[in-house]
């Protein structure tokens, strides 16, 4: 299915689209990307420091952190929704293979994460963070998500075209898991019942992974890596089938 | 070579998009949900070769450019097969799948991106294409600057100045001023010399009859005719239209 050679100048030219759409007529253009995470930070550590900072270490790499992998899922999910519907007026009237539109949104978000994640280091330096070697492992809970977010991103984008009201509803499920992604809170302080419903948020698992890695410095148990390549590979598996199933249908439906 | 055999198109209609959500589970829960299935085009077979010019015709709603759509790959038919051999370059309703908020550079190299050539092959072409289109003073201005004939210049030269060994053109000819219909079917008669197999679909009688070779004639869907005797069939669809004869 991935033919990303053949259509490589395909892929290029519709991840440049998407860079200047975006961008345009905005002062700060890129800038923006980095600000609106660093605006919640502000707001989160303003409105939430006081209640827990006291409690954890690190408050605001430990904020961050969460946010960091929180949007990342959050905007690729958002985006990568839209991308088929955005481009019906092209897949209607030329063949083209449709998955690309979703992977030149998600090296899209990628970019935009990757600069965030520049940010990311800077505030956790300043925040008395070590770097030690064990951050070489960074690229695994961030290669896991992206894999998870197309999966979603393949799932959502079919479904968007089927039935346009999931936009409202996967808005209100984002806010949902956003709060029971323990972004700003510590999970070991719920109860234990409530703990266990934590296991299986993948967003809290990829959080809690880079936690474990960027504050504590150590590396997270083999389980933990089984679990998010179980996550990706299953979700990414998952959105494959959703697409090979519907893609030749939604012609039908645009 | 392009070969259609038994192609039929269908839509559904009356699924839950059609009837809504609430309707479809009133009709699911009394069991009497029903999918039906509309035939755009049904049973369409023929057999064109290399330099064949087929021109399509027919009235409106008659199927045509959901044939062009199954042709081109854009949609997949519900049954029947088509075999095709060779780039395909398909002009459907030209001036949509453009940008408008890119440039027309911007969205020159996107189109061609988007009928498969290579990055090289437009570094080497673009001047080309923008000459043939005299859109020379407008490269960097905004898609949504350009009339409507501009677009069409321009998605007719993205298009057929690739030599596509298959060509399939959706009410192309009719765009554009006099000058550029001249030169834009000058272009064709060179593509289709080149051996290239070519599709048109017009509702210029005039136009068929001076182009192509071959004619598929259809009307709701069905194949009235498929032949190469343009003349007989031209005679005949224009005393149909006029009403004097039936079918």
């Amino acid at each position: 299915m991935i033919d990303l050679k053949k259509h490589q100048f395909l892929f290029e030219e519709l991840v440049k689209r998407d860079f200047k759409k975006k961008y345009k007529r905005t002062v700060l253009g890129m800038g923006w990307s980095v600000l609106s995470p660093l605006l919640m930070l502000l707001v989160m550590k303003l409105v939430f420091g006081g209640l827990f900072a006291k409690d954890i270490p690190h408050y605001t790499t430990y904020l961050f952190c969460g946010l960091l992998m929180f949007q990342f899922f959050s905007e690729s999910s958002a985006l990568g929704m839209r991308s088929l519907m955005e481009n019906a007026a092209i897949f209607s009237k030329i063949n083209v293979p449709k998955y690309l539109f979703l992977l030149a949104k998600n090296v899209q978000v990628l970019i935009n994460f990757a600069l965030i994640l520049a940010v990311f280091f800077v505030f956790a330096l300043i925040d008395g963070i070590e770097f030690s070697w064990r951050l070489l492992l960074l690229p695994y809970p961030i290669v896991t998500l992206l894999a998870f977010n197309i999966g979603i991103g393949f799932i959502l984008s079919a479904l968007f075209i089927f039935f346009k009201d999931i936009d409202y509803l996967w808005s209100v499920a984002l806010q949902l898991m956003m709060y029971g992604s323990a972004i700003f809170y510590r999970v070991d302080a719920l109860s234990p019942s409530l703990q266990t419903l934590f296991a299986y948020n993948p967003i809290y698992r990829h959080i809690a992974y880079v936690r474990e890695l960027v504050i504590a410095g150590s590396i997270p148990s083999p389980s933990a890596h089984l679990i998010l390549a179980l996550i990706a590979a299953t979700t990414f598996a998952l959105g494959a089938l959703v697409y090979k199933r519907t893609n030749t249908k939604f012609l039908y439906y645009v | 070579m392009l070969k259609c055999e038994g192609v039929s198109v269908g839509y559904q209609t009356g699924d839950f998009k059609s009837i809504g959500l609430k309707e479809w589970a009133v009709r699911r829960i009394k069991g009497n949900y029903r999918v039906e299935k509309f035939w755009a085009d049904r049973d369409i077979s023929f057999v064109l070769n290399e330099g064949d010019m087929l021109g399509i015709i027919g009235t409106n709603g008659a199927g045509k450019s959901t044939l062009l759509k199954a042709i081109s790959g854009v949609m997949v038919p519900s049954e029947g097969k088509i075999m095709r051999r060779g780039k395909i370059a398909a002009l459907l309703e030209l001036a949509s799948g453009f940008d408008s908020q890119l440039t027309v550079k911007e969205n020159t190299y996107l189109r061609g991106a988007l009928l498969g050539y290579t990055r090289k092959f437009m570094d080497d072409t673009y001047k080309r294409i923008i000459d043939f289109a005299e859109l020379e003073e407008f490269e960097d201005r905004p898609f949504a600057q350009l009339s409507s004939g501009m677009k069409s210049r321009l998605a007719f030269s993205i298009a057929s100045l690739v030599q596509p060994e298959i060509l399939i053109l959706d009410e192309v000819l009719s765009v554009g001023d006099g000058a550029f219909r001249a030169k834009s079917e000058a272009k064709m008669k060179e593509i289709i010399k080149g051996g290239a197999t070519t599709i048109l679909v017009s509702h210029s009688i005039h136009q068929i009859r001076s182009l192509c070779n071959k004619i598929l004639w259809l009307d709701h869907g069905r194949q009235i005719l498929f032949t190469d005797d343009v003349k007989c069939a031209c005679d005949r669809y224009e005393r149909f239209l006029a009403g004097e004869e039936t079918i």
